[in-house]
């Protein structure tokens, strides 16, 4: 449609001007247009920091620990971006635990045995290849997967099933049960670790840069409603929003910076570089992780995906109303099949960030994920129902999920008890949710 | 009005559709001039909405054959229709419940900035404007569908096939869900789109929804036509007679169900 702004009917006569926006809402929350249910989350995580805090006598808020779990979280939480688009189209995907097991085999033998000897050790095609070939071979297998569910018509939960067993013995398969450890030093970094960091220098760029696309983004916002002259926000509420957000980005620096290298590799690390150490010690700071960098890039790139593409537009309208979507002329089958695709391509990432964490790829890796990444994204409010969640909440809930094991770790809690705990917390949770939105909604 | 000599607008032709065994549609011929409003009557389930949905692409019929402005049409989905004009609004309005009402009038053909992304605003413009006309008393433009009463669930339907140039527009009980007012509203709509050279097909099992704004009313009766006939050669008695009893009056003409 080229001129879709003039309409052939001048149907019943405007008693009003047409486009008389409404005013814009009085309350404190409702001018800032923040989601309630997402500030909720952010205050329950605030809670289970605090107590675990105060239960682990003081471990727990220390920029060591803080930086390990958004380490830990993050293959979890790229892998619960994709499981939100899923859950919203009224499907799930049991098989992400699998895929990231292969396609991580597949990445360390096609790195060992083919990328290394062609290019040779440290080449910066190692890496780039490697990536390719687990996300391409990743997104296969999400592709099948969504081809039998959509256009076999067989349910995603036996399919996806299906390929838990499948893709985890296709696994083993690959390396005969074998552990494929991985050489390359670039796509160790991926794993976080001393190397696997930024550095403070550079986190301070992150967070520079964070903060002006903060700001750019609520400056374009309001100029595209003037544009149309819809009721903008009160300034009050776009600089709250903005300092808020900026805040939010400083601390996070200040916290990964302020976590730094233990004194021997410090040393270690000095004599390396040639720099000399000072008599009270050398202070190098970790910074922001390259896991945790990736999987806010993932993370950005799905909330830009769902929210402002005609891709994500349909994942959601499908998920509201199938058969209104199906008429409204959209090729359900062909989304369908693209967000099991997706799914099994950010697996693959998730699975480059914990093999690289490992430093190899073992048979075993990323068992029982599946259900750590559908409580994330049920956690972050995603609706089992379909049709609602957020990528930013699924994110939220894989760093709740992470914050109790690493609490309960540190209360010296027995692995046991920790998976009592999480399974309560899993369902406590979405009770909550369920209330909320029946109150709500 | 209906001008027999013209071309027909829609013209469908001996259509068939079985589901397990049942022919919920049987042999039907209907037929639709520009300008026209046709209301295709029959109890529930009697293959009205089936064969509505033959045309708007939902179904694919056994046998028969689909002409559009003459032309022989091939109709293997919602796209294919809205390729031809033909614009639906459902029975069950068939909106997207958890998105708002610029997103559902733009369903499948979203507006895009020049980097392909979703416009929003640009949308939401032209459904206040669009809306603004229909309803004008329209405000929930940031929530949900779900949150929207009957009436206002129903205008977003008729925004959305309004603003795509619709030549064929089908409505499936499009007053059922809706108050005195709202129905009035819609019935003016009606009119008004009909003087535009709009053909409409107006779906009801409700003779009096349909009687004072149809040129020609067709009756179905256990998925085959009892007959097709000029609102002004019948009286409302008679269609009821079509509708209840299959049997064709002299003003209509029989089709292959009617009683004998």
């Amino acid at each position: 449609m080229s001129d879709t702004t003039t309409t052939a009917a001048p149907a019943v006569p405007p008693a009003r001007p047409a486009s008389v926006p409404p005013s814009a809402s009085s309350s404190f929350l409702g001018a800032l247009e923040i989601d309630v249910r997402f500030l909720g989350m952010v205050g329950a995580l605030a809670v289970i920091w605090v107590v675990f805090d105060f239960l682990a006598d003081g471990t727990f808020l220390t920029p060591r620990n803080l930086w390990n779990l958004s380490v830990q979280t993050s293959s979890i939480a790229v892998m619960s971006t994709g499981m939100v688009l899923v859950i919203v189209m009224r499907h799930i995907d049991l098989s992400v635990g699998s895929i990231l097991g292969v396609t991580g085999m597949i990445m360390a033998v096609f790195q060992v045995n083919h990328l290394l000897p062609a290019f040779g050790f440290n080449h910066p095609a190692v890496i780039v290849l490697t990536l390719a070939a687990g996300i391409l071979a990743g997104a296969l297998i999400g592709a099948l997967h969504g081809f039998v569910i959509a256009y076999l018509g067989v349910p995603a939960f036996i399919v996806t099933l299906g390929g838990l067993l499948v893709w985890r013995g296709a696994a083993w398969a690959i390396a005969e049960g074998k552990t494929i450890p991985l050489v390359d030093d670039n796509f160790k970094l991926l794993g976080g670790g001393a190397n696997g960091s930024i550095g403070a220098t550079w986190s301070w760029v992150v967070c520079v840069v964070a903060c002006l696309a903060i700001l750019a983004a609520t400056v374009q916002a309001r100029r595209q409603r003037q544009r149309f002259h819809f009721p903008l926000k009160p300034l009050w509420a776009e600089a709250f929003t903005i300092v808020a957000g900026c805040l939010a980005v400083v601390c996070a620096t200040l916290v990964v910076n302020a976590y730094t290298l233990p004194a021997a590799l410090a040393r270690r690390y000095a004599e390396a570089a040639g720099i000399e150490v000072p008599p009270e010690g050398l202070a190098i700071s970790f910074g922001f992780a390259v896991p945790v960098l990736v999987a806010l890039a993932v993370g950005i790139a799905m909330t830009f995906l769902t929210t402002r593409t005609r891709f994500g537009r349909y994942v959601f309208a499908i998920g509201g109303n199938p058969e209104a979507a199906e008429l409204a002329g959209i090729n359900t089958k062909r989304v369908t099949l693209m967000v099991f695709a997706l799914m099994g391509a950010l697996a693959a990432i998730g699975a480059a960030i914990s093999t690289a964490r490992l430093n190899s790829a073992t048979n075993a890796q990323g068992t029982l994920d599946e259900l750590y990444v559908i409580a994330a994204a049920v956690i972050g409010g995603t609706s089992l129902a379909g049709g609602a969640g957020t990528v930013a909440g699924a994110m939220l809930g894989a760093v709740v999920m992470q914050s109790l094991q690493s609490g309960m770790v540190l209360m010296r809690v027995d692995t046991p008890y920790q998976n009592i705990v999480v399974g309560v917390v899993l369902v406590f949770a979405v009770w909550i949710d369920t209330m909320y939105r029946k109150r709500f909604k | 009005m209906a001008n027999s000599a013209a071309t027909p607008l829609v013209d469908m032709r001996d259509i068939s559709i079985s589901f397990g065994g049942i022919r919920a549609v049987d042999g039907v011929n209907v037929d639709l001039y520009p300008g026209e409003v046709v209301g295709l009557l029959g109890h529930n389930g009697a293959g009205k909405s089936t064969l509505i949905k033959i045309l708007s692409g939902a179904y694919r019929p056994d046998t028969g054959e689909i002409r559009i402005a003459g032309e022989k049409a091939d109709i293997a989905n919602p796209r294919d229709a809205k390729r031809y004009g033909i614009e639906t609004i459902y029975q069950t309005l068939a909106l997207a419940d958890n998105v708002d009402a610029a997103a559902n009038l733009f369903l499948g053909r979203e507006l895009r900035t020049p980097w392909g992304t979703l416009d929003d605003v640009a949308m939401e413009a032209a459904t206040r404007e669009v809306m603004g006309r229909l309803n004008p008393n329209f405000r929930k433009f940031k929530e949900p569908v779900r949150g929207l009463s009957g009436g206002q669930r129903q205008s977003v339907a008729i925004a959305r096939a309004i603003h795509f140039n619709a030549k064929i527009l089908i409505m499936d009980e499009p007053t059922a869900a809706l108050g005195p007012q709202e129905t009035a509203q819609v019935a003016e709509l009606i009119k008004q789109l009909k003087a535009e050279g709009i053909g409409i097909f107006l779906i009801s099992h409700d003779i009096h929804d349909v009687f004072d704004l149809a040129d020609r009313v067709s009756v179905m009766k256990n998925g085959k036509l009892v007959g097709t006939a000029k609102t002004s050669d019948v009286t409302k008695d008679e269609v009821l007679g079509m509708i209840i009893m299959g049997k064709s009056p002299p003003g209509a003409i029989p089709g292959p169900g009617a009683a004998h």
